[in-house]
């Protein structure tokens, strides 16, 4: 959103005030206001960001409980204990259903993005339909759809309509509770996937299409070769916002089951941990490597998709 | 030409399917919300209409017993200070970065860059224990500072804008003698308003959609947000659904009055949060 012009003349204007002579003091007021600017944010950027993260991996390599005034040092047990304890690893498989859901997901939003782009009726009707479940409360949505999934609820009586009768507990065993909180996770943030690919695509120049058009391309065509290219940036940010999203899902599960029916996901796990059998060593353990598992996967991403929303950042530089 | 034609059908079919799939959960809870404790205990279908379709009892219900007026009032103070601490930290940050070259300048930058990718739920671990030696706990300053503090994606925003602010601007005004704070004050800032807009949308929305903050540190009953409050709807209300589903109603209603009015800046707003 920025072009290259703008942040030269920046570096142009900033140059002669610079290089102006000036009086001691004034020199050194000039140099620490931008620091008055930056003093509040910074404080609590180190407070509530870096001072936690550093504190964490303190605390990951002891057997502190958060209460008391004792702890021990312990070395690499925590981190031993998480990848060995099975138990404590297997709700990583949690996670495979919600990143098979993304797949769903971002296919199904593209898939919308894409007709929605072209002239249809109702347009902005469908647009706010499909992206204001984004916008609701967390709380509410799990409310909504422990109602929708209940012996008799919306669910049952929808396939009553159809026909259909089944007395079955949706939420009552762990796949198919995994698969139906999964499921409420597509329905949540479908919305936003699917704005974001419709802001790139109408990004697009029009006069792509109407040349492609003259060009006997049909419709598949252009999205694969007009479309498609235009919106790799955002399909690429997509993609790493689902894989560190999948990793880290908590509200719908704890919200809806509170992570019974094996719907525990590593955060509920590690939340628990923490906060409820007071295992703040282990816990810290646990979210660390949560931590480098989401900046691997980004780290990944920008490797193998260089030119991608980051170039945006990189001249923030 | 009929080729053309089914193919339009079937585009037509699949959006009203969404609608569908979208809407229906939604208006069973309100159509749940409408009806009578003795309708509901009759076992009455999720998708029936209600005897009254007036019958507001389980608001009144859900707001006096569930607390909302009280949840609805933290909320607001919450509101008002994250949103207001956010739009001052963020431009303030936004015009040192972007205006003044100065030693560990890129430093800085590469500190709310890297911030940026951490999740925020995995720190919250250590981060409880720093805001309780603050002394922040139960209290509405826990979730107030956490809002304003953590929130790189309003610095992005603000940061294009200040971008585009042409500094000429700032030339001039240092001529007839404005020192740094008059040019942020008078100059960048009533510039800013587009973003400030943004920033309030996009930050109003989701803090008051937080649930994990409020939970983890204001677990008092007072300080009940409207997450947390709704939440606790769990419990006394068991089986209630339709006073739970009175609640949740009551607490998507502000929002989707919300999206009505503002529609536009929604989607621009997360579009610049979400692309950064």
């Amino acid at each position: 959103m920025t072009s290259t012009t703008e942040t030269a003349a920046v570096k142009a204007a900033a140059g002669p005030g610079a290089a102006a002579p000036a009086p001691r003091r004034a020199r050194l007021w000039r140099g620490a206001t931008p620091w008055l600017f930056l003093l509040a944010p910074l404080a609590f950027l180190i407070v509530f960001t870096y001072a936690p993260i550093a504190n964490m991996v303190a605390y990951s390599f002891t057997d502190w409980d958060g209460v008391s005034p004792e702890l021990r040092y312990t070395g690499a047990e925590n981190y031993a204990e998480l990848l060995t304890r099975p138990d404590l690893f297997e709700v990583f498989w949690v996670s495979g259903y919600y990143l098979a859901a993304s797949v769903v997901q971002i296919v199904a939003a593209l898939y919308f993005a894409t007709i929605l782009s072209f002239n249809v009726r109702f347009r902005n009707f469908f647009k706010g339909v499909l992206f204001f479940p984004y916008l609701i409360n967390g709380v509410a949505i799990g409310f909504v759809f422990l109602y929708f999934f209940q012996d008799g609820g919306t669910l049952d009586s929808v396939l009553s309509l159809f026909g259909v009768e089944t007395d079955r507990a949706w939420l009552g065993t762990p796949e198919s509770a995994n698969t139906s909180l999964a499921a409420v996770s597509v329905w949540r943030y479908l919305g936003l996937n699917f704005v974001l690919f419709l802001g790139a695509i109408q990004s697009i120049p029009g006069e792509l299409y109407e040349a492609a058009e003259l060009d006997g391309a049909n419709r598949w065509h252009q999205f694969r070769h007009i479309i498609a290219p235009g919106i790799k940036p955002v399909l690429s940010l997509t993609v790493i916002l689902s894989i560190s999203g999948s990793l880290s899902v908590f509200e719908i599960p704890y919200i809806m089951t509170g992570g019974a029916t094996g719907t525990e996901t590593f955060v509920i796990q590690t939340v628990k941990l923490a906060f409820q059998f007071n295992k703040t060593g282990l816990a810290s353990a646990a979210a660390i490597v949560l931590l480098l598992i989401v900046l691997a996967v980004t780290w990944v991403q920008r490797r193998l998709v260089p030119d991608s929303a980051d170039d945006k950042r990189m001249d923030l530089a | 030409m009929t080729r053309r034609a089914v193919a339009r059908a079937l585009v037509y079919l699949s959006l009203i399917a969404a609608t569908v799939v979208v809407l229906l959960p939604l208006a069973a809870v309100l159509l749940t919300s409408l009806k009578s404790e003795r309708e509901m205990a009759d076992g009455s279908e999720a998708l029936a209409l209600p005897d009254d379709l007036l019958n507001f009892q389980n608001y009144v219900t859900a707001f006096q017993d569930g607390r909302m007026l009280s949840a609805f009032a933290n909320t607001a103070v919450i509101l008002l200070f994250a949103i207001g601490g956010t739009v001052l930290i963020g431009s303030m940050t936004a015009y040192a970065i972007d205006r003044f070259t100065f030693r560990f300048r890129k430093l800085v930058v590469a500190l709310f860059l890297v911030a940026a990718l951490v999740p925020g739920v995995t720190t919250q671990v250590a981060t409880f224990q720093i805001v309780n030696s603050f002394g922040m706990f139960d209290s509405l300053w826990a979730p107030i500072a956490l809002y304003m503090g953590t929130d790189i994606v309003s610095i992005y925003i603000f940061l294009q804008f200040v971008r585009s602010i042409p500094t000429s601007l700032d030339e001039a005004a240092r001529l007839d003698g404005a020192n740094a704070f008059t040019i942020y004050r008078r100059i960048i800032f009533p510039l800013l308003k587009p973003a400030v807009a943004t920033v309030v949308i996009v930050k109003g929305i989701t803090t008051y959609n937080d649930f994990y903050i409020p939970f983890l540190y204001m677990p008092s009953e007072d300080l009940g947000v409207i997450s947390t409050s709704l939440f606790r709807f769990k419990g006394p209300f068991g089986a209630h659904w339709e006073t739970i589903s009175a609640g949740a109603i009551l607490v998507i209603l502000p929002t989707l009055i919300a999206f009505l009015c503002l529609q536009r800046y929604i989607y621009n707003g997360f579009t610049r949060g979400a692309t950064r």
